[in-house]
């Protein structure tokens, strides 16, 4: 397939798992802002932004400019609005490859972004209805495109940006002085029950924190999204070496699941920021590795023609 | 031609065909639904009888669904960095069997006389030497391109795609208003207009055979790879597209999906040794046949524009040495000037030594000076064109034209009379179109589309029909408000029995299984006790 396209399938997989990341993590913690006084309210504001990795714009962030900047502002590859127009546009220029399915799901939610309230009490249904809609938009790309390569790449993406906004929602835990309840963290992930079923009764942070971190059979814990953009990337480059790899993105993903998935877990609560670091940088050279190995061959060849 | 039992739904219709017959008669052009007296002719029985049957409030809920599915679906056309949906009519536009197989022939005819016109162009230029047409206005036709004059084309075809846009005048005579065969889009149109009307109008379906528009993609697509170089057993078909921001990119996208081909973009390409080849991540694979969706002067900075990033740098010289063929070929502009185009009956006489089966619009050549005082004398009254527009760029309405626009226009046309052609004034046919709460009479135009595969030309049943929304307005394109209506051709002759299958009785069929089917353990307890 084309790099082109094999490049915006990519994207479509990680803006839209960006857009479910960021509406998971807002949802839980407007709960919470909504009852700090106001100072707090806006360091607490500022932080969260901080570690969606962007900077506020201006002293006055408050709790409705953290709304603007993390779901609805169109301008910004951080919020869901931004991820979600990037997701489409990236289908669009990619629309004769992917199903009819996929593209019209991403096109309809597009054209829905602009029909909410934009208050806290709008932002909460805002949040459950992007969590419906990129449900509806993986599904269908898991029904209705063949898993060839570009299917692929699509995962591969989502694989990577999910072990991301994981990284980013245990982060976020500490922007509360008071903490955010594990309880709340299992929530946001939509694991708490799959906790409580694993665990039972046993119910400590240390637990929790593993079980997003570690566990081997949660879809959105760490360890598993790695798992399977290691797959993916083990299928689009199938070449067997008997001794190492020449895949920089296989390397650099594969040693940061080893690293985690062999680490021993005495001390996670103190580790758990290095953890978090190392996991989002992990993912972002990655990405960088895939972009060169896959997308990135026109820069050597490009065309300049003479200034007439 | 009037079918006489239709009077009775007159009365059911008053709210929504009110005032009809009235604007019909104020515009005196040809109407294509009703004869004089708003009796409905023949061919458009089924679609008045459907649309009797619906209240306005019906109409308008199907047009608004209509048009909302048009957005989901992403059909739109790029307009000054927008993206905005091409407004599709309820009511649609039928043409029977009987015109439509006159029109298939002069669409055929004129493709075959352009491209043996093409091929004597970039080659011996006996037109010229026979005295048909004279040298100078090849040579300074804008798009007549020197870079590829003297070779073949791979595969031998020029036209590949065509779209020639024919006309209703007054007296209801089909007429050619110009060629396109250079980059003609909008069948992407054809295709969505009638898996839309599918749904908002399925009831005058109903009875009448309506030829289906869907083989367009697959006889395009045999078409291309028909034509792909000589010893390439299984060709590899691309499109070529500018990019996202082109105003037909739409089209593009659904082409090469319905096709199941690549959409490529000039950067994705990649000559070396007249080959063409595409980056894949699985490295580079050959290409051997390009649909191109640019224009020429974009395509090869090596040839045209140096400045050209949408491109790629060697298309050209890989054609000529017959490693990739073309579609459509390049310098094909030359054939769709305006002032070619009224040298095409005279073409069609030259080349194949027939008359013309569909006749042009009267058309005066500026560069004749008799011609050019006779017009400029008749400014007002006179369309007049630029040679080398499209989209309706550039033309002038004489009587819708101010006096100041007049003006500028007659200095123009005095500095450049090869620039210029005029014509007529023609009261393009109308159609009842949706507008407010009522049907209104709109112009229409129709682009029929042609696929040439070097055996054989193929027009597609149906093409495109443009309506200008606006009333009386003559200007149908979509960057100036225009919006389109589903074209249906009806089949031959409804009237003599389609030969069917006798139809076997229904049975129902017995359910075979070669899984091994497990038997109730019961059962066979009970066998063994049996026995």
């Amino acid at each position: 397939m084309l790099s082109r396209i094999a490049e915006s399938l990519f994207w479509i997989g990680r803006y839209v798992e960006r857009a479910d990341g960021t509406a998971r993590i807002l949802d839980v913690h407007l709960e919470r802002l909504n009852h700090l006084p106001m100072e707090e309210q806006r360091s607490v504001a500022q932080a969260l932004l901080a570690v969606m990795g962007a900077r506020p714009q201006s002293e006055e962030f408050g709790l409705n400019e953290l709304l603007h900047a993390l779901a609805y502002d169109k301008h910004s590859a951080t919020s869901i609005a931004g991820s979600l127009g990037a997701a489409r546009e990236n289908a669009r220029r990619a629309r004769e490859t992917v199903s009819s399915g996929l593209w019209e799901s991403l096109n309809t939610t597009y054209y829905g972004l602009n029909q909410h309230r934009k208050d806290v009490v709008g932002t909460y249904r805002f949040c459950n209805w992007v969590l419906e809609r990129t449900a509806m938009v993986s599904g269908l790309a898991d029904t209705t495109v063949s898993h060839d390569d570009s299917w692929l790449f699509l995962v591969l993406g989502r694989s990577l940006e999910r072990a991301d906004m994981t990284a980013r929602m245990l982060s976020t835990r500490d922007v509360l002085s008071a903490g955010m309840s594990w309880v709340n963290m299992l929530r946001c992930a939509g694991a708490y029950e799959s906790f409580l079923r694993t665990r039972r009764a046993a119910f400590g942070d240390q637990h929790a924190a593993e079980f997003l971190l570690l566990d081997r059979l949660f879809p959105r814990s760490i360890v598993y999204a790695l798992r399977d953009a290691d797959e993916c990337l083990a299928k689009l480059d199938p070449s067997a070496q008997r001794v190492g790899f020449i895949n920089d993105a296989r390397r650099i993903v594969g040693q940061a699941r080893t690293f985690l998935e062999f680490h021993r877990t005495d001390d996670l609560m103190s580790e758990l920021p290095e953890h978090m670091e190392r996991v989002q940088k992990a993912v972002s050279q990655a990405s960088d590795a895939i972009s060169r190995k896959y997308f990135n061959q026109a820069d050597e060849l490009a065309w300049v023609g003479e200034v007439s | 031609m009037i079918s006489q039992q239709k009077d009775g739904w007159l009365l059911d219709m008053s709210d929504l065909f009110q005032d009809y017959s009235a604007a019909a008669g104020r515009s005196g052009a040809y109407d294509e639904m009703f004869a004089p007296g708003q009796l409905a002719r023949d061919s458009y029985g089924q679609v008045a009888d459907a649309l009797s049957e619906l209240s306005l409030a019906d109409v308008s809920a199907r047009a608004d669904s209509m048009a909302r599915t048009f957005l989901d679906r992403g059909v739109t056309f790029d307009y000054a960095g927008e993206e905005r949906p091409f407004p599709l009519d309820i009511v649609p536009r039928v043409i029977p069997a009987d015109e439509w197989s006159v029109l298939e022939k002069g669409v055929a005819q004129r493709v075959r006389a352009l491209e043996a016109f093409l091929n004597d162009v970039y080659d011996k230029m006996t037109v010229v030497s026979d005295g048909v047409i004279p040298r100078q206005l090849i040579t300074t036709s804008a798009h007549f391109h020197r870079q590829v004059h003297g070779f073949e084309p791979a595969g031998g075809v020029r036209v590949h795609i065509s779209g020639i846009d024919v006309v209703r005048d007054a007296e209801g005579t089909f007429r050619v208003l110009e060629d396109n065969v250079r980059v003609p889009s909008g069948v992407s149109y054809v295709l969505e207009n009638r898996r839309a009307m599918a749904k908002g109008l399925p009831e005058a379906f109903g009875q009448q055979l309506i030829r289906p528009v869907e083989e367009y993609p697959r006889r395009l697509l045999s078409a291309l790879r028909k034509t792909a170089p000589s010893g390439v057993d299984d060709p590899t078909v691309v499109v070529l597209t500018p990019g996202v921001f082109n105003s037909a990119y739409f089209e593009h996208t659904l082409l090469a999906g319905l096709m199941g081909v690549e959409l490529v973009e000039g950067r994705d390409l990649i000559c070396r040794g007249n080959r063409v080849y595409m980056r894949t991540t699985a490295g580079e694979q050959r290409v051997d046949v390009i649909y191109k969706r640019i224009d020429d002067e974009f395509l090869d900075p090596l040839q045209f524009r140096s400045d050209s990033m949408l491109g790629c740098p060697g298309l050209v010289n890989a054609a000529r040495a017959g490693g990739v063929t073309i579609a459509n070929a390049v310098g094909n502009g030359v054939a769709d000037d305006k002032l070619v185009y009224s040298y095409v009956p005279d073409l069609i006489r030259y080349y194949l030594n027939e008359e013309p089966v569909i006749a042009n619009v009267d058309t005066f050549r500026l560069e004749e000076k008799e011609a050019r005082e006779h017009v400029l004398d008749r400014l007002h009254e006179l369309v007049v064109k630029p040679v080398d527009g499209s989209g309706g760029k550039g033309l002038v309405i004489g009587p819708d034209a101010s006096k100041d626009e007049l003006e500028a226009l007659r200095k123009r046309v005095i500095a450049d009379p090869r620039g210029w052609i005029a014509q007529p004034v023609l009261q393009l046919s109308t159609v009842p179109t949706l507008s407010g709460d009522r049907f209104g009479p709109r112009h229409v135009d129709l682009r029929p589309f042609a696929v040439n595969d070097g055996d054989d030309v193929w027009v597609l049943p149906g093409g495109l029909t443009r309506v200008a929304l606006k009333e009386g307005s003559l200007i149908v394109n979509s960057s100036q408000g225009g919006g389109s209506k589903d074209t249906w051709v009806l089949a031959d002759s409804p009237q003599v029995p389609v030969e069917t299958l006798p139809r076997p009785t229904v049975t129902v069929r017995e359910r075979v299984s070669v899984w091994p089917v497990e038997s109730n353990w019961r059962d066979r307890q009970s066998e063994q006790q049996q026995q």
